[in-house]
């Protein structure tokens, strides 16, 4: 295995735990809002489908990556937007 | 220039851990939104702008890729703001298969990339093939799975149990598997492969969400967000692209355990929830359905009702989904503003899963102007509800069965509920007789201190309101 991947791995373990940490002790009123974040924080695939679509050259791939593009920024604009008018509920409160 | 670019991944991480740090707590989470939201931009500009491939090139087809993003901007944002409030758990569900269809569509073009390249033949290494699939598998069930979820909230999909499924559901597992296996071994190839693959992992994700109840769709959504974390992750290892590895492993690790603890407060195993609804389900529903409920019912008027409300001392409202659908939370304020005026303490309670999603009704009662110090959340009301004269319970009913603590068969058994059955008088407002969303009768209608006030939720209580006035 090489260093790089070794470093990933290291990488990616410590994410998991850093994720356990984040969400132990929220309290339970906060689970839709944080779940609808996350959910959001995930479209960051977008960018993998902007790579893949800045590549593409054959018309099969460019559909496809196209759509791939559309669907991912769904996901990060509805999640956020979504997040952002629930947690304004919470916000009137005060 | 490559630098930069990886200053801003950089930066952008770290705003997705402050920002879901941010997120977990009320004062501080809208600005958690933001700041992670805020990142996101800033990593797709700098991907447009500054990302160049191994050769030195930068990105092709810029005009496509603004496009694409317009788009999906414009439909999400709509979406987004169009959605009323009770809707809001589908919507989340919507969002995350979508994320979920685009890591899957990355990996489909990823491997047609590379079957160009190499002449139709198998090119790229085990670690490569390893993620490609990975991403494929995870990203279809996710999406497949998530839009079944969007349609059985939306109640446009009910639950079906077919004899069998079980079976049919491992043989479809077995083939997503072995066909992975073959693929990252090398034997079998090209984008035949993939879309076989594909198929065969989107036939799973909706043969695995299909038989669980519709009460457990947030346990599930909140699983397949996780998923679209992992698939996500795949992709950042297949381009060795940081912010996509962490953003995705991140939620993936956070999905995972926020499953786990909505699972806890509803005191049962994610394994029960997940396949609960295979094993037993019939077992359990007839079992539990059938026995202990029978007796009469007490139907009250609203004006009997307001008397009772107006002149005690303590109301504590319980609202469920029904409050919700009825759009009854601006009236349900507006009752427990006459109450008070009378000098009537009025409380909420609040079960942790009242609504369709952990907190789903605390969003909903802000939405009304509630004041945060009167919603009280279950282990702190429920020692209250002996000294409490009157509970109105709007269009709740799983989270007040006392079938949970006393019926072993019933299948919410263990589930903790409101004890609203001790106080001295409970006011059920229904549309009509039917049973719960989990699918059981509950007794707690046939009680002696048990009255039924029929009807839809939001005329049934501006009628209380107007009633409660006139005193």
């Amino acid at each position: 295995m090489s260093t790089e991947t070794l470093q990933l791995l290291y990488l990616i373990i410590m994410m998991i735990f850093l994720g356990v940490e984040l969400i132990m002790h929220v309290p339970s009123v906060l689970h839709t809002p944080l779940m609808s974040g996350a959910n959001a924080i995930h479209g960051v695939v977008i960018i993998g489908s902007i790579i893949v679509m800045g590549q593409a050259t054959e018309t099969l791939p460019m559909i496809l990556g196209f759509i791939a593009v559309i669907l991912g920024t769904l996901n990060v604009v509805g999640g956020f937007v979504v997040t952002n008018r629930m947690l304004e509920m919470f916000k009137k409160r005060q | 220039m490559e630098s930069l670019l990886a200053i801003i991944y950089l930066v952008a991480s770290v705003t997705f851990i402050v920002g879901m740090k941010m997120l977990g707590s009320p004062a501080t989470a809208r600005r958690g939104n933001l700041v992670a939201a805020a990142g996101m931009g800033l990593a797709i500009l700098g991907t447009i702008t500054l990302y160049t491939n191994s050769n030195g090139e930068h990105l092709h087809n810029i005009p496509w890729i603004i496009g694409g993003l317009a788009i999906g901007t414009v439909i999400g944002w709509m979406m987004a703001i169009k959605v009323k409030m009770t809707s809001m758990p589908q919507m989340v569900s919507f969002f995350n298969g979508m994320g979920g269809a685009c890591a899957a569509l990355i990996s489909l073009i990823e491997e047609s990339h590379h079957s160009a390249m190499a002449g139709g033949a198998h090119a790229a290494d085990v670690g490569t093939s390893l993620t490609i699939m990975a991403g494929l598998v995870i990203g279809s069930v996710s999406f497949s799975g998530s839009i079944i979820a969007f349609g059985k909230l939306a109640e446009r999909i009910g639950d079906i149990d077919v004899k069998g499924q079980q079976f049919v559901n491992i043989l479809v597992l077995a083939g997503v598997v072995v066909v992975s296996t073959m693929y990252v071994m090398g034997t079998m190839t090209g984008m035949q492969t993939l879309v076989i693959l594909a198929v065969l992992s989107l036939a799973y994700g909706v043969l695995f969400v299909m038989p669980i109840g519709g009460a457990d769709m947030p346990v599930v959504i909140s699983l397949l967000n996780s998923f679209t974390g992992v698939a996500a992750a795949c992709g950042g290892f297949l381009y060795g692209n940081m912010v996509m590895l962490i953003g995705g492993i991140l939620v993936g690790s956070a999905g995972t355990i926020l499953t786990v603890v909505m699972c806890k407060s509803m005191n049962r195993s994610l394994t029960n929830v997940l396949f609960g609804g295979l094993m037993s389900k019939k077992a359990g529903a007839s079992a539990g359905g059938g026995s202990a409920v029978q007796g009469t019912i007490r139907e009250v008027t609203a004006a009997d009702a307001a008397v009772l409300m107006a002149y005690a001392k303590q109301v504590v409202i319980v609202p469920g989904y029904g409050l919700a659908v009825a759009q009854a939370q601006h009236v349900c304020h507006q009752l427990e503003h006459e109450l008070e005026s009378k000098g009537v303490t009025v409380k909420y309670a609040v079960h942790p899963v009242a609504g369709r999603m952990p907190g789903h009704m605390n969003v909903l009662l802000a939405e009304a102007d509630v004041s945060y110090d009167k919603l009280v959340e279950m282990d702190e009301i429920n020692p209250e509800f002996p000294t409490t004269d009157v509970v109105l319970v709007v269009g709740a009913n799983d989270v007040v069965n006392p079938a949970a603590k006393t019926d072993p068969t019933s299948p919410i058994y263990g589930m903790p509920i409101l004890d609203v059955e001790l106080a001295t008088h409970v006011i059920v407002m229904k549309r009509s007789m039917k049973a719960g969303y989990a699918g059981i009768e509950n007794e707690l209608f046939f009680r002696p201190n048990t009255a039924m006030l029929f009807g839809d939720a939001k005329a049934s209580l501006t009628a209380l309101a107007a009633q409660v006035k006139a005193l």
